[in-house]
């Protein structure tokens, strides 16, 4: 599996190294509401995202994180601005990116690996090709003997796994992941981002990741994009400066510390 | 680990039923005990309420009669039956069409409340005006009953699931085929089982009151017989076999239910208001 990805990532790093695979250019998202008043969900955004880029967005609720997450994926129409792929002004397609929710969203009537197979089969991926992509997904996830178990049967943590290998499934070269770990409990949530964290490294993808939490936020990106709320904006986009192979260690040491607490002084900051 | 476990979880089923069964079993020795003493005592007169005896007697007297079943009981469930499944593929075919906009769903939304808040059964005299005293009216009528339990559930069920489902679906730009087949169908079958098994139940109403109608044949109508010689027995006799009927339709759903909707913790839940 590794070098599968590994060839996939020389060829599009040689070739597209420097456009970025997601450009939000000047979007803006406003909602009218039933009594016709004009509601603003994102102002004026612009935001960049390179490939095998890690990029959070954190803020308070209601600052449109979700709302910029839905226009990247081609779900939501943006009011002004565009959304570039590669470059490319046109709509991100079914086989660019994969998606994971607040909660795991399996179809309780398929079993887990037939769940994670869905996508590629909703895709006309030949069965030849999913079959032991799924298989690989499994175990990545670490669900290998869980694959003919139906969603009810798997704890909540185990069921967010895989809602990440379905998104995985199709290969795609972008995760969008909203709130991916919100409804799981702190020590789950703790094993979840290293568990993410190796499986981006693994997997070498680019994520676009909404998340309440700094610590999770710093501990898996690259770039920590902090918005506000009322206007929704962006306030500022902090570099972390960590090393890319990060381990549960890492969570105890001052430059991790450091980190999420300047994010925590930013965010502050803006909200009085 | 997990063989243990299932053979536990098995084996406590197992006794679950048991239990229940045998509870069930109790109760209904104990409601004949209490039946027969009441009758004993001489407090109602036996033209009124027939003894457990008599009532047995009545049963077995119609289980053994060879035209009990071909000109009455089988009757009734061959209505039952064509009106039921008449009723089941009506409201799976015209359920979807109602939601397939909301435009249309707004608009026919009104009418379908208005149609089932009306009692069905009063149609049937109409219906026996159009189409005269044939299978024909027996099996509309039948149907008319069953088919709206099955059509409201049918769309209560396209409608339900977690949004996000759909959301997904979109973002895998899959069609409206696709979410259809993938997505709704699937979170549907529970509700759909749920409507069929109430429609079950609802069919045998409607039969029973279109044989009361006129007709020399079914259950229906040897109510009517019976209740013109004043047969009790023979009345407990024809209720006890509508029961059985009734049940057996119940279970044979349910079984196909538990079959397609298995996934589904609280099936049994999940129906739509009547």
């Amino acid at each position: 599996m590794t070098e599968a990805y590994a060839t996939d990532a020389a060829v599009t790093q040689s070739s597209r190294d420097r456009i970025p695979l997601i450009s939000v250019n000047g979007v803006s998202k406003s909602y009218e509401t039933r009594r016709g008043e004009k509601v603003l969900a994102i102002g004026e955004v612009n935001l960049h995202l390179g490939e095998e880029e890690f990029v959070s967005l954190i803020g308070p609720s209601g600052c449109g994180k979700s709302t910029l997450l839905h226009v990247a994926s081609g779900l939501l129409k943006p009011t002004t601005g565009e959304v570039l792929v590669r470059g490319e002004s046109r709509p991100i397609r079914a086989e660019e990116f994969g998606m994971v929710f607040q909660d795991a969203v399996l179809f309780p009537w398929l079993t887990i690996r037939q769940n994670i197979e869905m996508p590629a089969q909703v895709l006309r991926i030949p069965k030849s090709v999913y079959r032991p992509r799924s298989a690989e997904l499994l175990e990545l996830v670490g669900l290998g003997k869980f694959g003919d178990m139906y969603p009810r049967e798997l704890s909540g943590g185990m069921q967010q796994r895989a809602s990440i290998a379905r998104s995985l499934i199709h290969d795609p070269q972008l995760l969008l992941m909203d709130e991916p770990f919100g409804a799981v409990d702190a020590i789950t949530r703790e094993t979840l981002n290293i568990e993410l964290q190796r499986i981006r490294t693994v997997a070498r993808k680019s994520v676009l990741f909404v998340t309440h939490s700094i610590a999770e936020a710093v501990f898996l990106s690259d770039r920590v994009v902090i918005m506000s709320s009322r206007p929704s904006q962006i306030r500022s986009v902090i570099d972390i400066d960590l090393p890319a192979n990060r381990g549960p260690e890492l969570i105890e040491s001052p430059e991790f510390n450091n980190i999420v607490r300047k994010v925590h002084r930013e965010l502050g900051r803006h909200d009085h | 680990m997990t063989t243990n476990y299932a053979t536990a979880q098995r084996r406590e089923k197992l006794l679950d039923y048991a239990v229940t069964t045998l509870l069930s079993f109790g109760l209904l020795v104990v409601l004949i005990v209490v039946w027969q003493i009441v009758m004993s005592l001489g407090l109602l007169p036996t033209y009124l309420i027939p003894t457990p005896a008599a009532t047995a007697q009545a049963i077995w007297h119609d289980l053994i009669d060879p035209q009990f079943w071909t000109g009455q009981l089988l009757q009734t469930l061959y209505v039952v039956v064509v009106g039921f499944v008449i009723a089941a593929v009506m409201g799976i075919l015209i359920g979807p069409l109602l939601i397939v906009h909301p435009l249309v769903e707004r608009s026919v939304y009104p009418f379908v409340v208005a149609f089932q808040a009306m009692p069905k059964i009063a149609m049937a005299p109409l219906i026996l005006v159009w189409f005269g005293y044939g299978h024909t009216s027996k099996f509309l009528i039948t149907a008319l009953v069953a088919f709206f339990p099955v059509v409201v559930n049918v769309i209560a069920g396209l409608k339900a699931g977690d949004e996000r489902q759909l959301i997904l679906m979109r973002a895998l730009r899959a069609g409206w085929w696709t979410r259809m087949i993938r997505v709704r169908i699937p979170n549907a079958l529970p509700y759909i089982f749920a409507g069929l098994d109430i429609a079950a139940v609802f069919a045998v109403i409607g039969a029973v009151v279109a044989e009361f109608l006129g007709s020399p044949n079914g259950l229906g109508s040897l109510v009517i017989i019976r209740q013109t010689n004043v047969d009790t027995p023979g009345l407990f006799s024809v209720l006890f076999f509508l029961a059985a009927m009734g049940s057996a339709l119940h279970f044979l759903i349910n079984a196909v239910a538990r079959k397609f909707t298995f996934w589904s913790q609280s099936a049994d839940t999940k129906v739509a208001k009547r």
